[in-house]
């Protein structure tokens, strides 16, 4: 198992140097002028061509390149072009809002939507069934920010019970911390708790059919065993698979969320920072996606060993 | 108690984590909370012409003199200037206690400095910047501007909104004008807490408690700019919905840039005014590549001018409401000394079969038109789309690109043909301010490659910009010139002018002592 570990976390460098390459080839043959952001439109083209120069974006592509990568193999992902901050710095400010908004997400979701496929499954066929169908099919159909912009109409402006907006840091409390991150996640959430039920539901089905419920049943299982014990366990591999995708696709839901309640995440400094053609900041944050999708996956990898002994690796 | 902090108490109990929001109620009081229209990225006002940057640099720093509500120049940080009397030479003299926030003395080898790497960048004083012999300092407090030949537009220049010359200490205004500076010392009315800076979601100021106002009452820029909040907090908020929101529930105090079409909601709101702040409204452009066919035939662009109705594209920007916009069909900014509408018939005629009369005696024979909207800017997109309808009905090849700002600011520098990456038409906006004097018309210039995108090249025009700069001074002679310049330009029609709306903002009612003028600032303004 531990050589395993070594294995895939060495794998993950050339995963990683293949993305550096393709997300600095893709940014510098992209349409976009940073230069001619700064400047402004009263400039001439020579002020812009200066900029450019003290920018260093009128070096050939193999030396900016070069460069970078130089840095990068240092740990210094750069200096952003427009607020002089370091990279590694905007990332710091950012992460910790991005990440609360995908641990709550993350924990309703799954204690919400688990139970839901469960009970589904169980009655299958029934009213419970369909409601729990209905849900999902509606959460799957509405937007992330339509749901963001009811939750706020209701739980704010009209019953107030709620900010509508901003972040406080977990250090400030979590009362506080913790009202601002409640609509965000549940709208965020929505999506995630749907799918989540509806995998939970098909593979519980599937289960439920198996041979050794049947036995667990004749043996005088009681209904909680059953369903959480001896099913849950065994269908945990695909809904484990599908939470770590989930994990994966919260990093872009994030992006429409953390703009909707105006929540200082990465998602938000991803979006500013191509829209301004900041270089050093938009490779900065999609090496740190990428290092995170690794570790995710495996993270569900080794998961898999927990729930199916069978697994080895 | 309120439901909210019923919720929260209940919360921070059940969990045992009970600790005190980020601003007491106390410290909202002394706070202003503000939506600005933009993220502040830059903190550099010579660096970036970006507008929020220089909002924020309004703050920081003070200026030598400064623009009053009627646009005239007043002393803000000189008691005041001598001009000899063959006009050659003038001496500013600075105010006493005038002192940087760390806690330097503000001396004229700190203005001479900031002016000389201001005027590196400032389009303004670039052109006057060759009557200039020199810029001394004479003594802690008094600095000259020695000339070649009387320039009575230095202090205009001095003064203006545009691009502010602001005053720096010598040490950070020794940085080269094309470098970002990396500390915030100023002397205006508040500092800057740069621990607290994060870029995309907040930037905060703190009362400058040495700051020696002025004694006059504010009055535009000028006049007094006493700070009278203890913070500032700006928190960027990319949704408008989700701005209306805050405002609506007081969780932030004043909202620099509603989006129109919030703004019937936020008027119905007690608690809430809208008011107009910036003293000129905002100008649409509608700009042709006079290099590239079919624009590069002046008969073309003019038809298309003929079916023009500013009021149709303020509509679509601004609502329905005309209070919001006003018809503008000259280049010069509307109520403004050089205002006229010398030889603008073609944009009087708002005729779109009389247009399709003339694109056919033009000899318009189907090329393509490539217009570019940038789908991030709602103002500017809506522009576009008004100019791609009339495009499309007047029967020409239209591609209409959806692209965004960043994509469309690299676009509008290619003067290739539109198969290899050119363009046609493009649309901005610009602040009145802007387009009210020649010297820094943007859009007026016609100096073909050194000009704005489209590079029009009309020798006749830049003749008079000229003649401007060298007789503006002269009230009626400049005006004349002024004249002249929109009919030169109406006939060359090289952009459109799309007439004007205002930007209104708004604010809770408990905020105090706002006031209007050329730019968005946050001095004399308090809360009750």
């Amino acid at each position: 198992m531990f050589a395993y570990i070594v294995r895939r976390v060495l794998a993950t460098i050339p995963v990683m140097a293949i993305v550096a390459l393709f997300v600095f080839s893709l940014l510098y043959i992209a349409p976009g002028d940073p230069a001619a952001v700064i400047a402004g439109d009263q400039a001439t083209p020579e002020d812009v061509e200066r900029i450019r120069q003290s920018l260093g974006l009128d070096r050939p592509y193999l030396v900016r390149f070069g460069e970078w990568v130089f840095r990068i193999l240092r740990g210094d992902l750069g200096v952003s072009i427009f607020t002089n901050l370091p990279v590694s710095l905007m990332i710091q400010q950012r992460i910790e809002p991005t990440l609360s908004l995908m641990v709550v997400t993350l924990l309703l979701a799954v204690t919400i939507a688990v139970p839901m496929g469960v009970v589904a499954a169980w009655k299958a066929g029934t009213w419970i069934d369909n409601a729990v169908m209905s849900f999902a099919v509606l959460s799957f159909s509405v937007p992330v920010f339509v749901v963001g912009y009811l939750l706020a109409y209701i739980f704010a402006l009209e019953l107030d019970w709620l900010p509508v907006q901003g972040y406080t840091p977990f250090s400030n409390g979590f009362g506080p911390w913790i009202q601002n991150l409640i609509l965000p996640a549940v709208a965020l959430g929505s999506v995630y708790i749907a799918l989540i039920a509806r995998i939970t539901r098909a593979t519980m089905l599937e289960v439920l059919q198996q041979d050794y419920i049947r036995t667990a049943r004749a043996k005088g299982a009681g209904q909680r065993s059953i369903l959480f014990l001896h099913a849950l366990k065994n269908a945990a591999v695909p809904i484990v698979t599908v939470i770590g995708i989930g994990i994966a696709l919260l990093i872009g839901g994030a992006v429409v969320t953390e703009s909707v309640f105006a929540i200082p995440g990465l998602g938000r400094l991803t979006v500013d920072a191509i829209l301004r053609r900041d270089y050093p900041v938009i490779q900065g944050v999609v090496l740190l996606f990428s290092f995170v999708y690794v570790l995710v996956n495996l993270a569900i990898d080794l998961l898999y060993t927990l729930f199916d002994p069978r697994i080895r690796y | 108690m309120e439901r909210r902090t019923f919720l929260g108490a209940g919360a921070g109990i059940a969990t045992a984590g009970v600790a005190a929001p980020a601003l007491s109620q106390g410290a909202v009081a002394r706070t202003l909370r503000v939506i600005p229209q933009a993220n502040l990225t830059s903190l550099d006002p010579v660096w970036t012409t970006a507008v929020v940057t220089r909002n924020n640099a309004f703050m920081i720093y003070d200026q030598l003199c400064a623009q009053d509500a009627q646009g005239e120049i007043k002393p803000q940080m000189v008691e005041g200037w001598d001009v000899s009397q063959d006009g050659l030479t003038w001496v500013f003299t600075l105010r006493e206690g005038l002192a940087f926030h760390d806690g330097e003395r503000v001396l004229a080898k700190d203005c001479v400095a900031s002016i000389d790497r201001w005027r590196r960048r400032d389009p303004f004083m670039q052109v006057l910047w060759p009557n200039v012999a020199a810029v001394e300092a004479m003594d802690d407090r008094k600095f000259r501007f020695r000339l070649h030949r009387p320039t009575p537009l230095i202090l205009l220049a001095l003064g203006q909104t545009q691009f502010p010359c602001f005053i720096m200490p010598e040490r950070i205004a020794q940085t080269d004008a094309f470098q970002q500076i990396r500390e915030t010392i100023g002397s205006g009315p508040f500092k800057f807490v740069r621990d607290e800076w994060n870029p995309g979601q907040r930037a905060v100021w703190e009362k400058n408690e040495r700051y020696v106002p002025r004694q006059e009452a504010v009055d535009g820029l000028a006049g007094g700019r006493v700070p009278k909040i203890d913070r500032i907090e700006w928190t960027i908020i990319t949704d408008p919905a989700t701005s209306a929101s805050a405002i609506a529930q007081g969780e932030q105090d004043y909202w620099e840039y509603p989006l129109h079409d919030l703004l019937p909601m936020l008027r119905r709101n007690r608690g809430v005014v809208v008011e107009q702040r910036l003293q000129e409204g905002t100008y649409g452009i509608c700009r042709f590549n006079t290099l590239q066919p079919p624009f590069n035939n002046p008969a073309i662009r003019r038809a298309v001018a003929m079916a023009v109705d500013q009021r149709d594209y303020l509509r679509a920007v601004a609502g329905d409401d005309p209070a919001g916009w006003g018809v503008c069909e000259g280049v010069f900014t509307c109520d403004t000394p050089l205002a006229n509408e010398v030889g603008s018939d073609l944009l009087k005629m708002h005729n779109i079969e009389r247009a399709k009369q003339a694109l056919a005696a033009a000899g318009y024979s189907g090329e393509k038109v490539v217009l570019i909207a940038p789908g991030d800017y709602p103002q500017i997109n809506a522009l576009s789309l008004m100019t791609a309808d009339i495009i499309r009905r007047l029967g020409m090849n239209l591609e209409l690109i959806s692209a965004d700002w960043g994509t469309l600011i690299q676009r509008r520098a290619s003067k290739e043909p539109v198969d290899r990456g050119g363009w046609s038409i493009i649309h901005t906006t610009s602040s009145g301010q802007s387009l009210t004097l020649p010297v820094f018309h943007l859009f007026l210039r016609a100096n073909g490659p050194n000009a704005w995108f489209g590079w029009p090249d009309v020798p006749e025009v830049e003749r008079l910009r000229a003649e401007w700069v060298e007789k503006g001074g002269d009230l009626a002679e400049g005006r004349r010139i002024a004249e002249a310049l929109n009919r030169e330009a109406m006939q060359a029609m090289y952009y459109v002018p799309l007439g004007y709306y205002w930007q209104p903002s708004a604010w809770r009612r408990n905020v105090t002592g706002v006031f209007r003028a050329p730019a968005t600032v946050f001095w004399n303004i308090g809360k009750s």
